[in-house]
């Protein structure tokens, strides 16, 4: 699995990074971004699901396998 | 220190002058009951401020993007598509005035509004924004955490030995206010002032253009002081930063700064004590919600998101640019758009069993603080507030009921919360 958040959508609601904080985190002014890659290990796919689907602009894109 | 030019005139003379020649548009006020909701709407109307809901969704189903003639003419949005899409669309509404009253400001004061940059439109918007948020990103507010525990805690001592206390006014009101009057550099003993300007800015939005300016004036007169006293006495707060900060190479002028703080003491306090004070109400009124979040602290956060999408407390306005047919509606030059928030959270289309409070929902998108640019740049803030705040109070009154439901009372306008919350703490 593999998840990305458009910058461009992102408005810095946080809820990516408050959900799934070893998916997401925060860049300096508040808005989301993937970490690394985005390449979302196993025990975290429930997370990563949930946090895409919180996401109150539709921001993240998510690659299942 | 060196002579700031940026502050030889005091500000209120130079507003004053300013909008002497220019108040904008004002239109004749109309009062009394409302009829219709469709075609007459009016949000200080008594049944939309004691139960907006079934208003709502009656719209919703019936005419989903309602009318009235107050306020010089507005429309309101209740779907979360037709919210949404306005909250996109920077291009045809303005955000030259986020309250609704009855008086457009000056086309002159765009594109950075009274109170940037919530009345900002693009391109000014984005470059007043990204000087505020730094400032309220998670890692600044992480900081601020300790601080409210322990004054949540003050507050909850206070409270000790009395068998009824108002939620509201004992507890919720005092959270916002210490912390961005904190944040802000302001006198702590001055809080009553600020829920006094709050109320003049939010609640009496129905007065004449001239009250309502005149009222204004003792915030900008207050601002000033503190500007002054900052600018003489620099200190680690966002008024000093305020004064240092620049944009695009440039400090910032005066009436930026001014508006800006007040943006932050105004948008910043009756918004999250209205949050907490819903929540609050919430539980005291179902007590098997309250007894799972007792039992389960660790739903909190998800029950919190809950109660922001089922009892938002924030609606928006925008202006609109020039005549257009939108969506079948034939909206005017400067007509308003009440943008409503918490209509959308309710929208059925958007959210499963729209009407009912879930607490462990988990698909929840909702907007209570908003959506698109303007996102509430102070969410981090507020979440941490409003968690803390339910996580202390219910950690020391886990029993708590309402002691008179037909006591409560909401606050009218654009920011919905209760004001008076009569809470039996030891039953």
């Amino acid at each position: 699995m593999k998840v990305h958040v458009d910058a461009e959508r992102c408005q810095g609601h946080g809820r990516c990074y408050a959900l799934a904080p070893q998916v997401f985190e925060s860049d300096d002014l508040g808005n989301g971004v993937e970490i690394g890659d985005g390449v979302v290990p196993e025990e975290l796919y429930a997370a990563a699901r949930r946090a895409v689907l919180n996401c109150p602009e539709s921001a993240i894109t998510i690659e299942e396998n | 220190m060196s002579t700031d030019e940026r502050f030889a005139t005091p500000l209120i003379d130079r507003v004053m002058e300013e909008r002497a020649e220019n108040l904008g548009t004002a239109n004749e006020v109309i009062d009394g009951p409302v009829d219709d909701f469709a075609s007459d709407f009016d949000h200080t109307d008594p049944n939309w401020v004691s139960d907006p809901y079934p208003i709502w969704d009656d719209l919703r189903e019936r005419c989903p993007i309602a009318h009235t003639d107050r306020y010089g003419g507005a429309w309101l949005p209740t779907r979360h598509e037709d919210v949404a899409a306005v909250a996109y669309d920077t291009e045809r509404f303005s955000s030259r005035s986020a309250v609704m009253s009855n008086n457009r400001p000056p086309l002159e004061f765009a594109p950075a509004g009274i109170s940037p940059p919530i009345s900002s439109d693009p391109p000014f918007h984005a470059d007043a924004r990204r000087v505020l948020l730094p400032a309220f990103a998670p890692k600044a507010i992480e900081r601020l955490e300790a601080g409210m525990v322990e004054f949540c805690d003050s507050l909850l001592d206070e409270l000790e030995g009395r068998e009824v206390v108002d939620a509201a006014v004992d507890y919720a009101q005092h959270i916002p206010v210490r912390v961005i009057s904190d944040m802000l550099g302001f006198p702590r003993e001055d809080a009553e002032l600020f829920r006094g300007f709050v109320h003049d800015v939010l609640e009496s939005v129905n007065d004449s253009v001239e009250v309502r300016f005149a009222k204004l004036g003792g915030l900008i007169t207050y601002l000033w002081a503190q500007i002054e006293d900052h600018v003489a006495n620099p200190r680690d707060d966002l008024t000093s930063f305020l004064i240092d900060a620049e944009m695009a190479g440039q400090k910032l002028d005066p009436v930026h700064i001014a508006g800006t703080m007040g943006l932050l003491l105004v948008a910043g306090i009756d918004t999250t004590w209205s949050a907490i004070g819903s929540s609050i109400w919430h539980l005291a009124a179902h007590p098997a919600d309250r007894e799972r979040l007792v039992a389960d602290p660790d739903l909190l956060p998800t029950a919190m998101e809950e109660f922001l999408r089922a009892y938002a407390p924030v609606t928006m306005a925008r202006l609109v640019k020039e005549d257009m047919e939108w969506n079948g509606c034939p909206m005017k030059a400067d007509d308003w758009i009440l943008l409503s928030f918490p209509s959308a959270n309710r929208d059925p289309e958007m959210f499963e069993r729209a009407d009912e409070v879930i607490i462990d929902r988990e698909v929840n998108r909702h907007a209570a603080f908003g959506l698109g640019v303007h996102r509430c740049v102070g969410s981090n803030l507020a979440r941490m507030e409003v968690r803390v705040a339910l996580e202390r109070w219910l950690a020391r009154y886990p029993n708590f009921s309402l002691a008179d439901p037909a006591a409560v009372r909401w606050s009218g306008g654009q920011v919905r919360g209760p004001r008076t919350l009569p809470v039996t703490i030891n039953s």
